[in-house]
């Protein structure tokens, strides 16, 4: 199918209006006024909120937008030395062919449009039940109903449920749930609270290094202080206490640091924190009077021996009172990633524990400017939480399905650091769990000449090659903030299925093999 | 909104079996049900095994097919690139073109995001600077729904309030746009003015001559214009019509057509799709400076609107036409919708006609009847020692004894002195009955208590 580049969407956007009105009116023309003088914009790059210029979202850049343009090429029958392009930089599931859950997609079915629910043989009764379930607990019994802005009151029931479930009966009080648009929307919410204060008092709020770009253009948008502090690479992406309080100390001179974000498992790195590193990082947080905030989206996605998910609130919970009943922490989840792939969903959910009674206030007070998050979302969300069970009709296909792209997950995070780890100049730490893998490249000095005279970062210069020669387009670590001179970072999802992600992994290969020869 | 919610759930007597609520603009949750089309088309995307059977029309599995084709792997549950899926993003631009007549706009100019709420706020968000000594400001209705000054707050902007004429139909007046905005330029930096047409909570629709009166405006005092139409399908008078500020701009040449920069903002929460619960809404940028069009991609490539979104909006852009198999059961739900709002607003002016110390204005058009409540000086202290507004009293009365939750007129703002309540007409014809019915004994008795 066809995309719009962004210069495509620049062409005549201002001619529309008069050309439109010059040939309904047979005139040549016009776009000066009748004076002869062109009148400025109101909204121009110098009036605009200039937080907004800092935005930048790497996930979506330049590397995609000429990703598009060369998908653009092809479709139009223009020779290239491969024959499509391979979006390998964001953890769209299904976009690489991941399928969805069979019975989640049936109960959505059957709440869009409940007639099906009279028909007899098409679905199974589990599903009819649920359906049925979810559409009483809508507004008029349609997902087409605005939902209070919080979430449904049954939806967030079952999330709690879920939760304590998954952490070994920690109680969880629905009323700390709010179900949002995907994390992303619930993280900037969050956020939003958190950033007041002018100058030395600007908030700070930490950020690993390499991180996930939402984050780096979210506190560029609201202004806010990005403390960063780096992942050890050498400890497979460990966090390092020790560093986390250098980034602490640092800080404190221009900023004021009042949170603390944290991905487990990492994107782009993968890592899954160990418990002790968890606990450590909470007692980090109590000491310094961080605010937690922990990403978990991707907290199905585990796939190393020894490795094992342990959510903050959890360990925050067994480390008792004195950290339990003072730290506050917000955790996300969402249909996003996992086992799910949901992304067009737009579902997701946030708990917030030890948020100060009034703030709580004036957080449902911000949600309620969104209205509510996509109902659709959330009853998929409910879903998530509250699958099949043994013994239902849907469950042994559920678990099938589950498992199958769970273990196809993990067998492409192993295959992926196997194959990268054979290239001369490319070293792969393991993936111990998310959905990328983060290699570390050499460039040669001759490129790194080339990228900086071209006036890009080297490993910017080294994906767009590989996406002008291969079709493969890959994100640089530079969007993610790592910045090293002969070496750099490229994110590449484990997503494709096996077979073509294998020729995928000896493309780059066979590329990396031949620039580094070519520019040696 | 909630606070007599909240009151209400505390616990209080119930002389009446159910509460009714007509509180807010949720057409699907009054009980309204939604169109088949849509839902065929959406449960199809969600569940392709739907397409093998011959349970759906051939159009719904057509059109299914074609969207699910721009789809990413095929399926729903891929994020989509900015323009949205590309099908909907191209029959939008068409259907701005069939409204307004010219060319389509480019899909470039059109931002599709979850619910129109969302795209205004990333909109306010390029205008707005939020801090610094100067801050920016936005004319804003009064009376107003709630959510876009919340969201322009939130952001650190500044509203600066232009009253609407009651006495004239809630007329926008050019002298009170421009005691606004002197005014703003004493507190603010004034960038943009904000329009809902038709209007929220009052249910006035503009006239052509208004709209270019408000554009001559925009150009002189160099104001982006933000122009909520949400409702725009959402006319009942006879003598009524609908027209888009970006016709009108057209049609007045340059220098306004081709300067004056404008963002029109339209939904599928609203008008016959009511679905709101779908998040699916879209803004058209004119004359936007194509740098900053660099920038608002950026902002709103973060957060597409979901996809059951998407698929609404295709639905409103591109409904079943004549000739379509879909096309007499569409045209006869929406014939029949359109006739029992109609026939809501014509029983809710008899009905607030005939009742002493109510008056409304003429509901030409929006989701609500906004009538205003001439209330006894008895009540007014007895509210002041309750110490709640007195139509925030009246309403709480009227749902402890009654069971008829609405929203009182203090929450959107009023000129002093006077007192307004907002009830939703997009509601079935029976629960607008109820509610009436329950209104005028509350009404009488409550007059009489306070007189």
């Amino acid at each position: 199918f066809l995309s719009y580049t962004i210069d495509e969407y620049l062409l005549d956007t201002n001619l529309s209006l008069s050309s439109l009105t010059a040939s309904r009116r047979g005139l040549p023309q016009k776009k000066m006024s009748e004076n002869g003088i062109s009148r400025p914009k109101v909204l121009t790059l110098d009036t605009m909120n200039p937080t907004v210029k800092m935005v930048e979202y790497a996930v979506r850049g330049p590397i995609v937008q000429r990703a598009v343009e060369l998908e653009k090429e092809l479709s139009e029958g223009i020779e290239k030395p491969f024959t499509e392009v391979i979006k390998a930089n964001i953890g769209d599931a299904q976009a690489m062919g991941q399928q969805p859950i069979t019975f989640f997609r049936q109960v959505l079915a059957l709440c869009s449009y409940p007639e099906l629910l009279n028909l007899d043989n098409t679905f199974p009764e589990d599903a009819k039940n649920r359906a049925r379930l979810i559409l009483q607990s809508c507004g008029g019994s349609s997902l087409g109903a605005y939902s209070p802005s919080q979430g449904i009151d049954y939806v967030r029931q079952d999330v709690a449920n879920y939760i304590e479930r998954r952490d070994g009966g920690v109680p969880c009080d629905p009323d700390n749930i709010y179900l949002t648009t995907g994390a992303s929307d619930g993280i900037t919410t969050i956020l939003k609270l958190l950033v007041c204060g002018q100058g030395i008092d600007r908030t700070g709020v930490m950020i690993s290094i390499p991180q996930y770009p939402l984050y780096s253009a979210a506190l560029a948008e609201l202004g806010a202080v990005q403390i960063n502090y780096f992942l050890n690479e050498d400890n497979c992406w460990s966090m390092d206490i020790q560093e986390l309080q250098r980034a602490v100390n640092e800080a404190r001179q221009h900023c004021h640091p009042r949170a603390l974000c944290i991905i487990n498992p990492g994107n782009p790195t993968g890592q899954v924190q160990s418990r002790d590193c968890i606990e450590d990082v909470i007692r980090f947080a109590a000491k310094e009077r961080l605010f937690l905030m922990a990403d978990e989206v991707y907290q199905d996605n585990v796939y190393a021996e020894g490795c094992k998910f342990h959510s903050f609130k959890k360990v925050l919970f067994e480390m008792g009172p004195e950290y339990s009943e003072t730290v506050e922490l917000a955790s996300f989840h969402s249909t996003s990633k996992c086992y799910m792939g949901e992304c067009g969903f737009r579902g997701g959910y946030m708990e917030v524990i030890n948020m100060d009674d009034d703030v709580k206030s004036q957080l449902t007070k911000l949600v309620s400017v969104r209205l509510c998050s996509p109902v659709p979302g959330q009853a998929l969300m409910d879903l998530v939480v509250n699958p099949p069970q043994p013994g239902e009709p849907s469950y042994n296909c559920f678990i099938k399905e589950r498992t199958a792209t769970l273990s196809a997950l993990a067998e492409k995070a192993k295959l992926t650091e196997k194959i990268l780890n054979t290239v001369p100049g490319i070293r792969c730490n393991p993936v111990q769990g998310a959905m990328y893998s983060f290699p570390c490249i050499t460039i040669p000095d001759k490129a790194i000449k080339e990228a900086l005279e071209k006036g890009q970062q080297p490993d910017m210069f080294y994906c767009m090659t590989m996406l002008e020669e291969t079709g493969i387009c890959l994100v640089p670590g530079s969007g993610f903030g790592q910045k090293r001179i002969n070496e750099g970072f490229v994110v590449m999802t484990i997503l494709p299925p096996i077979d073509k992600l294998t020729i995928l992994l000896n493309k780059v290969k066979e590329f990396h093999q031949r620039f580094t020869k070519q520019y040696s | 909104m909630t606070k007599l919610h909240c009151i209400f759930m505390q616990g209080v007597k119930k002389p009446f079996r159910e509460v009714i609520d007509v509180a807010w603009g949720d057409a699907q949750g009054a009980g309204i049900k939604p169109l088949t089309f849509v839902r065929q088309v959406l449960a199809a995307c969600l569940y392709p095994q739907l397409l093998d059977s011959n349970r759906l029309p051939t159009d719904v599995k057509q059109k299914a097919r074609g969207l699910l084709s721009e789809c990413h792997g095929g399926s729903m549950g891929s994020y989509t690139d900015l323009p949205g899926i590309p099908q909907v993003a191209r029959e939008i631009s068409e259907y701005i073109a069939r409204r307004d007549g010219g060319d389509p706009p480019k899909t470039g100019n059109i931002f599709i995001s979850p619910g129109s709420q969302w795209a205004l706020q990333n909109i306010l968000n390029l205008l707005v600077h939020g801090h610094g000594e100067v801050r920016s400001g936005v004319l804003t209705p009064i009376p107003c729904h709630v959510t876009t000054i919340e969201s322009l707050h939130s952001l650190g902007g500044v509203s600066v309030p232009y009253y609407l004429s009651e006495e004239h139909g809630w007329e926008l007046q050019m002298e009170e746009l421009n005691r606004a905005l002197e005014y703003a330029k004493q507190v603010c930096a004034p960038v943009a003015l904000y329009v809902v047409n038709p209007g929220n909570p009052p249910g006035h629709v503009q006239s052509k001559k208004s709209i270019q009166d408000v554009i001559r405006f925009a150009l002189e005092k160099r104001l982006f214009l933000l122009v909520d139409e949400v409702y725009q399908d959402c006319v009942y008078a006879d003598n009524v019509e609908f027209v888009s500020y970006k016709k009108v701009l057209a049609e007045m040449g340059p220098p306004f057509s081709d300067t004056v920069e404008l963002a029109s903002f339209h939904s599928a929460s609203k008008g016959f799709l009511g679905e709101a619960g779908l998040r699916g809404g879209y803004v058209e940028l004119v004359n936007m400076d194509p740098d900053v069009i660099k920038y608002a991609c950026t902002i709103f490539s973060k957060d597409t609107a979901p996809t059951p979104g998407q698929i609404a909006l295709s639905v409103l852009a591109n409904p079943p036409r004549l000739g379509d198999p879909s096309y007499p059961l569409y045209e006869m739900e929406t014939q029949q919708m359109q006739t029992m709002i109609k026939a809501n607003v014509r029983r809710v002016h008899e009905v607030l006609d005939s009742l002493p110390g109510i008056s409304c204005q003429p509901v030409e058009g929006g989701a609500f009847a906004f009538p205003r409540v001439d209330l006894p000086p008895k009540a007014l202290q007895k509210a002041k020692e309750m110490g709640m507004e007195p139509d925030t009293f009246y309403c709480l009365r009227l749902l402890e004894e009654s069971g008829a939750f609405i929203t009182p007129g203090c929450e959107y703002g009023q000129k002093e002195g006077t007192y307004h309540i907002r009830f939703c007409i997009r509601s079935p014809g029976d629960v607008i009955e109820d509610f009436l019915g329950r209104l005028v004994t509350f009404h009488t008795q409550f007059m009489k208590e306070f007189s």
